[in-house]
């Protein structure tokens, strides 16, 4: 065979010089070639930075009724006016909100983006909950397995066998009406999904060499758990975390609906829905928009979620 | 097979039986007392003495649970506390409207999701692709209640007038009514036989197919167009998204090569040799599509004024009305658990090397 030619020795040192490419780094090269994953971020991009300056970039106060602004209130404002946007042909004379007013002579423009500060908080909050709560779950009674394990995952079973949302009612009538027990049952009833993929990915690392090599030199149980065996699960948790974050905030905004969860005055989309759900036939942007604010927001995670699993998962060949 | 049905809803008994403690408990927790949410705020304290004695509200928790699970072996749910009569006549009237509903919902979700991955994965990447994909991601985003709402002002408000009007709520125009089974039949049916023709006859688009009542038929469908499409917008972009990465992986195995090349058409490789294999995941996800179809049905039927379970569920649960939550929570979970069960049994019917054990 001929000699390697220089260009081949050239390039075998380039790829030797190369770092490493590690999980994280290959799995952000994929993300960024993945339309719909792009498409996720740019959204929840910029719902992340509305959420940050929403007090600058409201026109109004969201919980103000313009009735109690001199000037609006001298142009005429009234409830549930429906968008008038000056640039696009609505009379000067009359005051500008760009997606109406809503029953309460409230700027609903203004209140949307207050919302978007709710949603993520919503949605961060439940999944962190779940997640922490159903790692210790899953991991001690994977770790430990007998009866622990079983008395554990019956409970996690008894938990699935409800339809989330029923169940999540219930916890809510139990507790109160109120934001945050909605976020507490919320969180309370996604809790076996990641009780089940931590237990999942510990029964499969429990025995294998580098674990037992770990034992046999006498490192605790805690740490083994903690720093050993727990971050083999990391991957399939961020996936299911953010795919779960859309989950969390379509269920908050179901219970809002329902008048279950965030109160009023609270600028919360599901509520605002909920609130102005008879006025679909004489107002319908009362609905449209807050509607139309959760779905982008759900979009989002489900987008970035999807784009995760396929960028983390090792056996998809690109 | 008989036997591992067996030992399947065997196994399901201590499910079930953690079911109806966690409910029972969790119901006698909720704040409040069913005497004043029955009687309303001014009831005296004697009058709800009375009321708790008579319903053994006032023995201990314990007690109460082990002679509720008597009634329960009994077949006895009890009777609502708010409305005097049996869980079980409630039953009958509400539950043929969920399922009604239901499966609606999900022949929709079936009918429309499943033609849309195939055509997703036959095309994969093209604009069709795209498109479905787009489709379908937005589907799973919305709002049940809200998708319900636009599509109430869109089909009565927008559309009204036209022949695409929709009526926004209810179940039958008013004036329209349907006769139970054996009236229309003039049977003389008493006991079980009547609660069963009963339950049947609560659910209109079979009662009006069976007795060739096409006016009510149509009018029937009609009121089921919306809440079905609301309701099964969610599974069907699910049911889509699994149809095409299921085939997508199916229709990139050899076999299929194989079959291409001794000279199948198209449509018998996708259809014969590619959706078959592809089955599996698609009939599991359809299955776990039971869960969200229940928890959209306490959405869809508030907002379309169906009194169906899912409605009465939450109107029982901010009501108190404890035999109500457990009864209907409890039913809900066995046909959770049948359908569970159905759907593993049907693995083996799709996949013979599946063996069931």
């Amino acid at each position: 065979m001929a000699s390697t030619s220089t260009a081949e020795i050239a390039a075998l040192d380039e790829a030797l010089q190369r770092p490493p490419s590690s999980l994280w780094r290959d799995a952000l090269r994929h993300i960024f070639r993945k339309r719909s994953a792009i498409v996720g971020m740019v959204i929840l991009g910029i719902l992340v930075f509305v959420a940050i300056f929403h007090p600058l970039l409201a026109p109004f106060d969201p919980t103000k009724s313009m009735l109690d602004v001199p000037e609006q209130a001298a142009a005429g404002v009234h409830k549930r006016m429906p968008p008038c946007i000056h640039l696009l042909g609505c009379p000067e004379d009359q005051p500008q909100h760009i997606l109406g007013t809503d029953g309460n002579v409230r700027d609903l423009f203004s209140r949307i983006l207050y919302g978007s500060k709710w949603s993520l908080i919503i949605g961060f909050t439940t999944v962190g909950f779940a997640i922490v709560i159903g790692t210790v779950l899953g991991g001690v009674g994977g770790y430990m397995g007998g009866w622990a394990d079983n008395l554990i995952m019956r409970l996690m079973d008894v938990l699935l066998a409800f339809p989330s949302l029923i169940l999540a009612i219930a916890i809510v009538t139990v507790l109160g009406p109120g934001l945050i027990n909605a976020l507490l049952a919320i969180g309370i009833v996604s809790i076996p999904v990641y009780a089940r993929i931590v237990r999942a990915s510990v029964l499969s690392v429990r025995e294998t060499d580098y674990v037992e090599a770990d034992r046999a030199l006498g490192v605790g149980h805690f740490r083994l758990l903690f720093h050993r065996i727990l971050p083999n699960a990391l991957t399939p948790l961020i996936v299911a975390g953010t795919l779960g974050i859309a989950t969390a905030i379509l269920d908050a905004a179901a219970l809002s609906f329902l008048g279950l969860g965030a109160q009023p005055p609270m600028p919360e989309w599901g509520s605002m829905l909920g609130a102005e759900r008879n006025q679909v036939f004489s107002a319908p942007h009362l609905v449209f928009f807050p509607g139309v604010a959760i779905m982008l927001t759900v979009l989002s995670f489900n987008l970035l979620g999807d784009g995760l699993r396929d960028a983390l998962d090792p056996r998809l060949n690109r | 097979m008989t036997g591992y049905i067996v030992r399947r809803l065997l196994l399901a008994i201590p499910v079930l039986f953690g079911i109806v403690f966690v409910v029972f408990t969790l119901v006698r927790l909720i704040p409040g007392d069913p005497c004043r949410a029955a009687l309303g705020e001014r009831a005296t304290d004697e009058i709800c003495d009375a009321y708790m004695e008579r319903r053994g509200l006032n023995e201990p928790i314990p007690v109460q649970f082990v002679s509720y699970l008597g009634e329960l072996i009994r077949g006895d749910l009890g009777d609502s506390y708010r409305q005097g009569r049996p869980v079980t006549e409630m039953l009958i009237e509400r539950l043929p409207v969920t399922i009604e509903l239901s499966v609606m919902a999900l022949l929709f979700a079936v009918s429309v999701g499943i033609p849309l991955g195939i055509l997703s994965a036959y095309r994969q990447n093209s604009s069709v692709d795209v498109g479905t994909m787009v489709v379908a991601n937005i589907g799973v985003s919305m709002p049940v209640f809200w998708l319900g709402l636009m599509l109430q002002f869109i089909f009565a408000v927008v559309l009204k007038n036209t022949a695409m009007a929709l009526p926004p709520s209810g179940r039958l125009s008013a004036g329209v009514t349907l006769d139970p089974l054996y009236v229309t039949w003039g049977w003389q049916v008493s006991g079980g036989l009547r609660t069963f023709l009963d339950f049947i006859s609560n659910s209109n688009l079979f009662n009006a197919l069976v007795t060739g009542n096409w006016a009510v038929l149509g009018d029937s469908l009609k009121h089921l167009i919306l809440p079905a499409i609301a309701l099964g917008t969610i599974p069907m972009a699910i049911i889509a998204r699994m149809t095409r990465s299921s085939l997508l992986e199916v229709l990139g195995l050899d076999y299929i090569r194989t079959a291409r090349a001794k000279g199948l058409g198209e449509g018998a490789v996708i259809l014969r040799h590619g959706l078959r294999n592809a089955m599996l995941p698609i009939v599991t996800i359809i299955g776990l599509q039971f869960g969200i179809l229940l928890a959209g049905a306490v959405l869809t039927e508030t907002i379309f004024n169906l009194s169906g379970v899912g409605r009465s569920l939450y109107e029982a649960i901010t009501a108190r009305d404890y035999r109500v939550v457990e009864g209907f929570t409890l039913v809900i979970a066995v046909i959770f658990v049948v359908v569970n069960l159905v759907v593993d049994v049907s693995y083996a019917y799709l996949d013979p090397r599946v063996r069931l054990n």
